[in-house]
């Protein structure tokens, strides 16, 4: 009995030595995402991702142990992003922050990040200038100028549109893609017909789907939130009789997800869309990590999955880079015009903005199997973030 | 007057011996000292939980003590929030002056606001306030020119406390600062409950009709507490503004002015420390049920929610007090045909 205890004792003092030792070892990184409130499915896919990678990869890189501490900071709350920083730093000694559902938090974490110079990755937040607020962030999600723009060029130069109606959602992300749509529109030749922006809780879209077709514009460009709204405007279009056919209907690649399409059903056929990621694309890797990714947590990935994917890839190769070096400046050195082959498509961190680097992917939606699915036709290479090249904001 | 009737100098005795500090106030007082000591790498946390607290005491003042139900106090909160962050977008970052003009200006709109107020009782009122609470929220989503709309508030930037202490990582002065403030205006509430003025403002959350028959006329009491309570949740908005050096919607959001309805009831509302007590366990459970489990942390403290509701229908504080005195021998009434906190007689 005696002896068992002083066994006990020894191994006790064993484990308290080998603790900090330990330490070491690890990095440890302080994920930050909204996995409670009405954005919780968004933070939920963003941590399926980072785990799925995980699971590949195992969880030992350049000789040493992946930590992840996981926060949730309830939606859009940049006092309680910010606290959970600054604990993170403080209390945890995380070496790298990450996550970032929304961009309110992303700006008020960006500050700790500066102050504490921890190398930070953005997983999904799309404002852009978030990247600006500290010398220590990366994104691998998406801007949302960069798919806006993209596609008001594409629209007027490749699809010959003169005349296009935008409608949005009357919410910030809303405003940013009508206004970086817009700008390159016109830019490219286009006029814009007329706007109208809807409140975010709008049940029914007759009255101004009547309006844009009174106007009878060439296109209709709509941004809005998933859930029941896609539906409701799928049924908005097919009872005022716009054919996609004639009057083109172009999106962002939120409108027609894989829950709103499921939603809108046949209505939604042949809408246009521009994304960055589609969990359909048939390249080997993107099959591979849809695999995956359903082995894991029983559903397919979609581009919030793919943004915490593409981050933890992003910190395992730069901790690779550094030999295992956890400070910020080391990192964000190794971060900086990394190229990599992702399951979206070729991928790169702009070794001067430090903003992601990507292929907006043009698609239609088609009958695939008899499910309607976004099927690529078009593809525009290499876009950079174009609100942060030409410093608005 | 030289001769007091009985009745007046009851009364007298009774507010004196409520101003009297007890020992377990001055003991709750010292404990706000411990973060200091004992967790250094929580201040961060323990200055927003005296931000919570104060709002919530701004909240108590209102609610517990004139029977004026609000939902939408978020309102006020916010308001000081956006005050603070904006004076110092525009280039005055000194945290004081900063945090006064913002006082002031979520008072105006309280004082604004009670004229409406004092008008209703009950359900209205939480129609009211609700409305009242959306309407500013949209305003403020809307007039993103000026508030950032939903990206929030960029460039708020304080300057040092005093010109001396900086807004530091660790959330130091974050803590002292908000401590103090927090105190200063619990000391102000203090002296404002235990007075005629906070006695009268029983009488209207007993009997508004009757105050009026007694020749107390309830709506100009009602407009005075108002004000003082939104000049006081702005003040917490302000502090949560400069010691985070951010604003966002969130501030003005329903969440919020629910969160902290929930917060003053699970402490007790009509007691001067129970939205303190309120804020200090919800804060804390909220912080470890989410570091245990991020996804599902709303379960536990929805359980804890309940559980206090069944079995403490008087806040953690009342049950506290009921405990304390059946133990000296009075009856409990146990938590069944346990009297609401407006039914309960000092």
């Amino acid at each position: 009995m005696r002896k068992s205890f002083a066994t006990l004792l020894g191994a006790a003092a064993l484990v308290a030595l080998a603790g900090p030792a330990n330490a070491q070892d690890t990095v440890k990184i302080g994920v930050i995402l909204s996995l409670s409130g009405q954005f919780a499915d968004a933070g939920v896919q963003m941590l399926n991702g980072v785990k799925t990678y995980m699971k590949e990869h195992g969880d030992t890189v350049a000789g040493k142990k992946i930590e992840l501490i996981v926060k949730d900071d309830g939606g859009p709350a940049p006092d309680v992003a910010k606290r959970l920083a600054q604990e993170l730093v403080v209390r945890d000694k995380v070496d790298i922050l990450a996550g970032f559902t929304l961009t309110p938090n992303a700006l008020a974490a960006a500050d700790v990040s500066a102050e504490a110079k921890k190398f930070t990755v953005v997983m999904n937040a799309a404002t852009s200038i978030i990247i600006t607020k500290s010398p220590y962030l990366v994104r691998t999600s998406v801007t949302l100028p960069q798919v806006a723009e993209t596609f008001g060029t594409w629209a007027a130069k490749k699809a010959n549109v003169k005349k296009t109606y935008t409608m949005v959602t009357d919410y910030g992300p809303g405003h940013d893609f009508e206004g970086g749509f817009q700008r390159a529109f016109k830019e490219a030749g286009g006029e814009i017909v007329g706007q109208v922006r809807f409140p975010i809780a709008n049940p029914d879209f007759s009255a101004f789907v009547q309006r844009a077709k009174d106007i009878n514009p060439e296109a209709i460009m709509i941004f809005i939130p998933g859930g029941a709204q896609p539906a409701a405007l799928g049924k908005a279009f097919a009872e005022r009789g716009i054919d996609p056919n004639k009057t083109k209907i172009l999106g962002s690649g939120e409108t027609t997800s894989e829950q709103a399409l499921k939603s809108m059903g046949d209505t939604s056929l042949g809408i246009i869309t521009a994304w960055h990621y589609e969990y359909t694309s048939k390249t080997p890797k993107n099959v591979a990590f849809v695999k995956a990714y359903n082995d894991l947590n029983k559903r397919n990935p979609d581009f919030f999955s793919i943004g915490g994917y593409d981050g933890m890839h992003l910190i395992y190769e730069t901790l690779k880079k550094t030999a295992g070096k956890t400070d910020g400046d080391s990192l964000i050195a190794a971060a900086k015009g990394m190229k990599w082959e992702s399951p979206r498509g070729p991928m790169s961190i702009d070794s001067e903005t430090r903003d992601v680097v990507q292929t907006i992917y043009i698609r239609k939606v088609e009958k695939v199997g008899g499910e309607p699915q976004n099927v690529a036709f078009d593809k525009v290479e290499n876009v950079k973030d174009p609100a942060r090249a030409r410093n608005y904001k | 007057m030289a001769v007091t009737s009985p009745a007046i100098a009851g009364a007298h005795q009774y507010l004196d011996a409520q101003v009297r500090w007890r020992t377990i106030e001055i003991v709750f007082w010292l404990a706000t000292l411990l973060p200091f000591v004992v967790t250094p790498d929580y201040l961060v946390l323990a200055s927003q939980i005296a931000v919570t607290a104060l709002f919530a005491l701004s909240l108590d003042l209102i609610l517990g003590y004139a029977g004026i139900v609000s939902l939408g106090h978020a309102a006020f909160f916010g308001f000081g929030a956006y005050t603070a962050g904006l004076i110092s977008k525009w280039g005055w970052g000194e945290p004081l002056t900063g945090l006064l003009i913002s006082g002031l200006a979520a008072g105006l709109l309280g004082y604004l606001m009670s004229f409406i107020i004092s008008r209703f009782r009950h359900l209205a009122l939480i129609m009211i306030t609700l409305g009242f609470g959306l309407l500013l929220h949209e305003l403020a989503n809307s007039a993103s020119g000026i508030t950032g709309g939903a990206d929030g508030l960029q460039g708020v930037k304080m300057w040092p406390l005093f010109g001396a202490f900086k807004f530091d990582l660790y959330g130091r002065t974050a803590y002292w600062y908000a401590l103090i403030v927090l105190f200063l205006l619990f000391l102000v509430s203090r002296r404002l409950i235990n007075s005629p003025f906070g006695l009268s403002l029983r009488g209207i959350r007993e009997n508004a009709v009757r105050m009026r028959a007694i020749g107390a006329e309830s709506r100009s009491h009602i407009r005075k507490i108002y004000t003082i309570s939104a000049i006081i949740a702005g003040v917490a908005g302000a502090i949560l503004t400069q010691t985070t050096e951010t604003v966002s919607l969130g501030v003005l959001d329903f969440q919020r002015s629910a969160d902290i309805l929930v917060i003053l009831i699970l402490g007790g509302a009509g007691r001067l420390y129970g939205g303190l007590i309120g804020a200090i366990i919800y804060m804390i459970a909220r912080d470890w049920f989410s570091g245990v489990n991020p996804q599902y942390w709303y379960f536990p403290i929805g359980v804890l929610l309940i559980g206090v509701v069944l079995f403490l229908p008087n806040g953690i504080l009342g049950g506290l007090a009921q405990i304390v005195n059946s133990e000296r021998g009075q009856r409990c009434t146990g938590w069944l045909t346990a009297p609401l906190p407006w039914r309960r007689r000092p």
